[in-house]
């Protein structure tokens, strides 16, 4: 009984003397978030690791030693380096177009113009939505019969256009493409214009009054100061590009066929509908591997860390 | 030189009503259709606009009770999004002022942020199957929480930053212990950006779809895949897909709205501060 008060006395001068960073709260209050990224970062890799080396499919659990077998099918399966394919060329096309047309409207709404923060509001909107809400929109808008968009190209063709976006294989890609700029320009753009207007313009007016033309200040003046976020913008829609599966699920769900299946989309059936555990497993290394790599590649390049 | 500015104006005028038109147009037309009748949804040529506003749409989703996707949206974001913050700010703090785990550290957590969410989520459906937890709120809340983690000590760390040491200093000297420093000097000095960090947190958990996808059977569906159990076929239903879709933005909007000041740094991961 008589230890408690000193014990509390104890605690209050010790509490006085804490002026030196205490090294076990530290750790304390990165426990939490440790444990839970280790539980979203770190397990799935050793669970997939483990099991990819086995040989479980929904009817048959069988946890003997299978060696490289599922990673050996990795290399034969066609469909799944179609849809890394397919993903690739998603990326390549969106990824620079998103960059372009973000780069051409932040220069447009660069200079004041009344009603510029009413225009940039409402553009940025789309990027705000969820993805998949995005891909169900476009669905809705490029309706072969009751979409606006079939009818706007009749209005222009001058007779009755039926284009079955979704389904017809030439199409598919354009529709995809389009809902994908659509939603994420905004968001270049948006990211763009304030690295644009951050650009110290005494530079650039001394530039202009000895004659340099537009390309040329924006080459030698503008692109070097905006670089820096430029890179990380391209650097989060690249990885998310990489990523698709909304929009897709919500659009043409990998059809026609497997004409848009993405690396997202093939994993997902082969886990969740055709239940190959432990060959999924191999697919969710692989692809955990690859982007460990390019993303830690990237952001070490790019200083993002710092 | 006047008139060429002038001209030089409109011009710029055209061409941000039609960039307007682009990405303003298929937001207004979801939103249309999610007031129109059925004959004006199926109408050939399209109706432009209703002539009259009706929310029999959105009755019918709260009479079925698919309205109640919202509130799981609403409960899982939200519980999400206060446990991460808490969370990942005292991380962010950590790594601020302890220099804890160094850059690598730094690298790593960014990293999982970057992750594709397909990679993982099949071992942890796996391991919630196992535990369980599938179609739970716990489950998600815990998967949300863990996947938003990066983002706010991304975030927390920029914001903890250009809080100056000295306010630390000196309640440190005045006998405040390491906890109460945080919880009574960092949060509150911290608090625009804990507010601007968590409605982007909460804006990317509500707009979540794959983990949601692959974790939720019945009971705690998300008001994004229950816009999808509609798509079927010849069949989708128009008028659900809309105004479900509507309720489920028309949040979004709000809320980003409000935070115009932030989106800039919200979205690009603090590259850009201001």
């Amino acid at each position: 009984m008589t230890y408690a008060p000193r014990a509390k006395h104890e605690s209050t001068v010790s509490r006085q003397s804490t002026r030196m960073p205490d090294h076990n709260f530290r750790y304390w209050i990165i426990a939490p978030s440790v444990f839970l990224l280790l539980l979203i970062g770190l397990f799935p890799l050793i669970y997939s690791l483990v099991v990819s080396f086995q040989q479980i499919t929904m009817t048959d659990y069988d946890t003997s030693f299978a060696g490289l077998d599922n990673y050996l099918h990795l290399f034969e399966d066609a469909r799944l380096w179609q849809s890394i394919a397919h993903t690739l060329v998603i990326t390549v096309i969106a990824l620079p177009l998103e960059l372009l047309f973000g780069l051409a409207m932040a220069h447009l709404f660069l200079e004041k113009m009344p009603g510029r923060q009413i225009f940039i509001s409402l553009i940025v909107l789309p990027t705000v939505i969820s993805p998949v809400v995005a891909g169900a929109t476009w669905r809705l808008l490029f309706d072969q019969r009751y979409g606006p968009i079939n009818q706007v190209i009749s209005w222009l063709a001058g007779h009755e256009v039926v284009l079955l976006w979704n389904i017809t294989p030439h199409l598919v890609y354009p529709a995809i493409l389009i809902c994908e700029i659509w939603q994420w320009t905004p968001f270049m753009f948006l990211i763009l214009l304030a690295a644009l207007s951050n650009v110290d313009k005494s530079l650039t007016e001394a530039a202009e009054l000895d004659g340099a033309g537009f390309w040329r200040i924006f080459f030698k003046i503008v692109l070097p100061a905006i670089w820096p976020v430029m890179a990380i913008a391209i650097l989060i829609r690249g990885v998310d590009l990489f990523k698709i599966f909304d929009v897709i699920w919500a659009l043409t769900s990998g059809g026609p066929g497997t004409m848009t299946e993405t690396v997202s989309i093939y994993t997902y059936v082969q886990g969740f509908q055709q239940f190959e555990t432990s060959y999924t497993a191999a697919i969710a290394f692989l692809i955990v591997g690859l982007m460990s790599m390019v993303v830690i590649w990237a952001i070490r390049r790019m200083g993002l860390a710092k | 030189m006047a008139l060429n500015r002038r001209l030089n104006l409109f011009g710029r005028y055209i061409l941000a009503c039609c960039l307007l038109v682009f990405f303003v147009f298929p937001i207004y037309w979801l939103f249309i259709i999610s007031f129109k009748t059925p004959d004006e949804i199926f109408h050939f040529p399209p109706v432009w606009y209703p002539k009259n506003i009706q929310f029999a749409n959105f009755s019918v989703l709260f009479k079925d009770g698919d309205a109640i996707s919202v509130l799981n949206s609403l409960i899982l974001a939200g519980t999400s999004t206060v446990i991460a913050m808490v969370f990942g700010t005292m991380c962010a703090y950590s790594l601020v002022r302890f220099k804890t785990g160094g850059e690598n550290f730094a690298v790593w957590v960014i990293s999982q942020r970057l992750m594709p969410p397909i990679a993982i989520i099949f071992p942890i459906f796996l391991l919630y199957v196992y535990l369980g937890w599938v179609d739970t709120y716990g489950g998600l809340i815990i998967l949300y929480t863990a996947f938003n983690l990066p983002y706010v000590i991304w975030m927390m760390r920029g914001y903890i930053e250009d809080i100056p040491l000295e306010l630390e200093e000196s309640a440190l000297v005045d006998g405040c212990s390491r906890w109460r420093v945080l919880w009574k000097v960092v949060f509150p000095m911290a608090r625009t950006g804990l507010f601007a960090t968590a409605v982007f947190t909460f804006v990317f958990a509500w707009n979540e779809f794959i983990f949601a996808l692959v974790l939720t059977r019945t009971e705690v569906v998300t008001y994004t895949v229950q816009v999808t159990h509609y798509f079927g076929g010849q069949s989708n239903f128009w008028a659900k897909i809309a105004a479900m879709s509507a309720l489920g933005t028309v949040p979004v909007f709000i809320t980003v709205s409000l935070l115009q000041r932030f989106l800039v740094r919200g979205i690009s991961m603090g590259a850009v501060k201001g």
